[in-house]
């Protein structure tokens, strides 16, 4: 027994194995409860789908050396100011998806060019540095919303027609459309979120075995080494986070469609931690990742959220304290997640 | 040399030994230092003077490796120094070599911290010791005491930065002497910084301090200052105590020629070169580099085709530096010509593409990523420089993708060639020992096919039999591939036993060049820049 325990922490480490057990002893509260099984697990899926995206984010960044990407809010704006921009334009369905998509890019690129610039001149202190530029430009950004010209009276205040409202919803435009891409019969599963977010790993996982992925590998996992075999580190740098940020654009974009809102203003702030701790729980550290600790991490943590709550709630139904501990969950896993950035020595 | 107990010595150490993973770097030294007496300590680097004064002054590096082996006698009683704590409590003091001061304090401050002089306030009085204020009168008297006494004249009120290097040099050893039970003062080459009228003054100082019945460990590579100040000369090399003297019989060119020695005989008999060319493959042309700690000021070298060229020297002299500038890992100026091509410095994919390939001395640092696999590591500079190992994606060219069956062939190529052992080409380096790291790093440089191969201290940290193995690599690829080797080394003996010609650095510049068969003095006074000095009896 003590001998299958210690090989389970050695090869998954302290953080999976945890959350796994406390996700069962959850599973198993839920079934004494006479909770729906199925109602949960879908909502953990769908869960998943959202946020994925946004955890695989992680990975560039943290493979080329900038660890854990704490401003990853820039690339969250840079996808809610694509997504804005197609609904002024009033595009709808999967093309409106797909063009805000692709308008959220170029804006990624260029914030994550101008970001890296920063970056590489802060090196060892780029996830400090990183949290208070992502809260700053969350702030800046606070004063865009209201000052950008958007005209759409669907997002616009109603009272003085000036300034997006703090939540768009997406009804009528693209809201589930991934989720609801492929449809099977009787079930409700959001597959093409999942199949999206797969192509995207996909992507990333051949990147990563490209001439340019393993250079930024290097560059990452040691920059004099890197630099002594002729590869000029702080490029690799710049690649990977606006890598990081073009996938966080896309992320919020995935995530929005599932959720059904684009939340402005200070929506962005907190989302790049939710992300963090999930590919941490997944066994990243700030120096390694790869597209299994997505995986695992996203799973864990979504679901460890999705679960808890209908739990908890029915446990203590007294007045909006499920609400409290639901935040001391999420904030509890994060805290939990960040004591592992080094890793588990 | 009085061995018999009747004599009171200040600190004797006895038979000390002392091993780091099972590289033994002390090998019974004796050493013994009488109140009074000025003892210089020579040796080149690597010799386990630095060693020896850490197990003194109990630095916490010896106990972490498990400590040291033998006895220390501190006036006479044996002793166990734990922490340095235990050697000043015992009355050792040490003027380190790089200062330990702190620069927004005033002199006096430096001298007194931890040991201020308080005086009772009207707090104090009523809430106790703690609230004691510092008597600044009293403490700066002190001072100017110690500052007095090393002849210096300098305000005890200025701060530390902003003072000239040499100054900050006397305040150390002035923060010594304050130590009222100071008996035995360890100067760990306090020269090296300081100009030649400063270090005049300094062992000035010296000999006053030991005319006051302080004992003197005086370790430096300046030989005629040794010969200058200390009454009895100890020379270490390779860990072994290899004679002693006393001024009277010592002259420069005996200590030269007992701390270089003769260590390994020159055991690769290379293939005569009887159609050895004298074309010259690269020539460097007043090259500086910046390298913190091993500053290149004007190189002039010239490499022949198809030799093996040693470039030698103690260590902070700057050779560390030539190969790192060439491959732009530091800032460089001047001019570095390959077959008469003009080679762009600071650029080390330049460097590469040009044919030069560089084993770093920082193995772990700068030669490998410690969390990859061998395969990588070796393959990884070929990849990115030369496009090696790569192949399309269904056809497309872009992104070019990894080859790994190319890969894993070329590493499990090595792998035999060079004899690493390992459990597989998918090991992560950081699981091998030194002599497999290294070559690994070779592999890695081999595998750029490279017309000039820099090696640099390629036998640091390995084990001896593991030297010898990287050694004969070198001079078999030398041999078999004709390919130009620079090796860069502290070890004098290794440079000696395969290179062509040794060139000897000695303050960013090159010395001279020695043939491998020059005489132990000649070596011995370039490294200690007394060649030229002493060339009218050198040249034979």
């Amino acid at each position: 027994m003590k001998n299958l325990w210690k090989k389970l922490i050695d090869k998954y480490g302290y953080p999976k194995v945890f959350i796994t057990i406390l996700l069962a002893i959850l599973l198993l509260i839920a079934v004494f409860q006479k909770q729906s099984i199925y109602g949960l697990l879908k909502d953990s899926l769908v869960r998943i789908g959202m946020n994925s995206v946004l955890v695989l984010a992680m990975v560039p960044s943290i493979v080329s050396g900038t660890g854990l990407n704490f401003a990853l809010s820039i690339g969250i704006i840079c996808g809610l100011l694509a997504g804005c921009i197609t609904i002024e334009m009033n595009m709808v369905g999967l093309k409106g998806f797909l063009i805000a998509v692709l308008i959220s890019i170029p804006f990624s690129v260029v914030a994550g060019y101008l970001y890296s610039i920063l970056l590489n001149r802060v090196k060892g202190d780029e996830m400090t540095v990183g949290t208070y530029m992502g809260f700053s430009v969350v702030s800046l950004m606070c004063i865009g919303w209201l000052l950008l010209p958007f005209k759409n009276p669907e997002m616009v205040w109603a009272i003085g027609g000036k300034g997006l409202r703090t939540t768009i919803t997406l009804a009528n435009k693209y809201d589930k459309v991934l989720d609801r891409l492929i449809k099977l019969p009787n079930i409700d599963l959001p597959i093409g979120t999942l199949l999206f977010f797969a192509l995207c790993s996909l992507l990333m996982w051949l990147f990563l075995r490209s001439k340019t992925g393993i250079a930024m590998m290097a560059a990452g996992s040691n920059p004099r080494f890197a630099q002594a075999s002729g590869i000029n580190v702080d490029l690799q740098r710049t690649i990977g986070t606006i890598l990081s940020m073009v996938l966080g654009g896309i992320g919020i974009l995935v995530y929005a469609q599932s959720y059904g809102f684009y939340q402005l203003y200070i929506g962005p702030l907190m989302m790049p931690f939710a992300a963090i701790s999930a590919i941490l729980i997944g066994g990243a550290t700030a120096k390694k990742a790869s597209i299994s600790n997505v995986i695992a991490g996203v799973v864990l943590f979504q679901a460890l959220l999705t679960i808890s709550l209908p739990v908890i709630n029915r446990m203590m139904p007294e007045g909006n304290l499920s609400e409290v501990v639901r935040i001391i969950v999420s904030n509890g896993v994060i805290l939990y997640a960040l004591t592992k950035v080094g890793g588990n020595d | 040399m009085g061995e018999n107990n009747s004599t009171k010595y200040v600190i004797e150490l006895k038979n000390i030994e002392k091993e780091y993973f099972g590289n033994k770097v002390l090998k019974g030294v004796n050493l013994s230092v009488r109140p009074g007496e000025i003892h210089g300590l020579v040796g080149e680097n690597g010799a386990g003077k630095s060693t020896l004064m850490n197990i003194i002054f109990g630095m916490p590096v010896i106990f972490s490796t498990g400590g040291y082996s033998g006895e220390i006698l501190f006036e006479g009683n044996t002793v166990k120094i734990k922490s340095p704590k235990d050697a000043m409590e015992l009355g050792i003091g040490m003027v380190h070599q790089e200062f330990m001061l702190l620069p927004g304090f005033t002199i006096t401050e430096n001298i007194k911290l931890n040991r201020e002089i308080l005086k009772d306030s009207i707090a104090s009085r009523f809430l106790g010791p703690q609230l004691k204020t510092l008597d600044i009168e009293a403490m700066r008297r002190d001072a100017r005491k110690a500052l007095n006494e090393l002849g210096m004249t300098v305000d005890e009120w200025l701060p530390i930065a902003g003072l000239p290097v040499g100054y900050k040099q006397f305040v150390e050893i002035a923060r010594e002497i304050d130590k009222r039970n100071v008996k035995l003062l360890i100067f760990d080459e306090p020269t090296a910084v300081l100009t030649e009228s400063e270090a005049e003054k300094l062992l000035g100082a010296m000999k006053m301090l030991a005319a006051k019945g302080i004992g003197i460990l005086f370790i430096t590579h300046r030989l005629y200052e040794v010969l200058a100040v200390a009454d009895n000369i100890t020379v270490l090399r390779d860990g072994e105590k290899v004679g002693s003297m006393k001024r009277e019989e010592a002259s420069i060119e005996k200590i030269a020629q007992m701390m270089v020695g003769r260590k390994i005989e020159r055991v690769e008999k290379r293939q005569n070169k009887a159609e050895k060319s004298e074309e010259i493959i690269m020539s460097i042309r007043n090259l500086y580099v910046d390298m913190p700690g091993e500053m290149v000021k004007g190189v002039n070298l010239d490499i022949i085709k198809g030799e093996i060229l040693g470039i030698g020297g103690l260590a902070g002299q700057g050779k560390i530096g030539i190969a790192n500038g060439i491959m732009g890992l530091y800032r460089a100026k001047g001019e570095v010509y390959k077959n008469n091509k003009k080679i762009e410095l600071n650029n080390t994919r330049k460097a590469i593409e040009n044919g030069l390939a560089f084993v770093s001395e920082d193995r772990r640092g700068v030669g490998l990523m410690l969390d990859n696999s061998i395969e990588l590591n070796i393959a990884i500079g070929a990849m990115q420089v030369k496009g090696m190992f790569l192949k399309t994606f269904f056809g497309v060219n872009w992104p070019r993708l990894v080859d790994e069956r190319k890969i894993r062939e070329n590493a499990l190529k090595y792998i035999k060639e060079l004899d690493i052992r390992c459990t597989g080409p998918t090991q992560i380096t950081r699981r091998l020992s030194g002599g497999n790291q290294q070559k690994v790093c070779i592999a890695k440089a081999l595998t750029l096919e490279p017309d000039i191969l820099f090696v640099s201290e390629p036998t640091r940290g390995i084990d001896i039999g593991a030297k010898k193995l990287v050694l004969d690599l070198l001079v078999k690829l030398n041999v078999e591939r004709g390919m130009t080797i620079v090796m860069t080394s502290s070890e004098l003996g290794e440079l000696r036993s395969i290179c062509d010609r040794i060139a000897i650095v000695y303050n960013g510049k090159i010395e001279g060049i020695l043939s491998p068969y020059d005489s132990d003095t000649n070596f011995g006074l370039m490294m200690a820049g007394e060649y030229k000095s002493h060339s009218k009896e050198a040249v034979r």
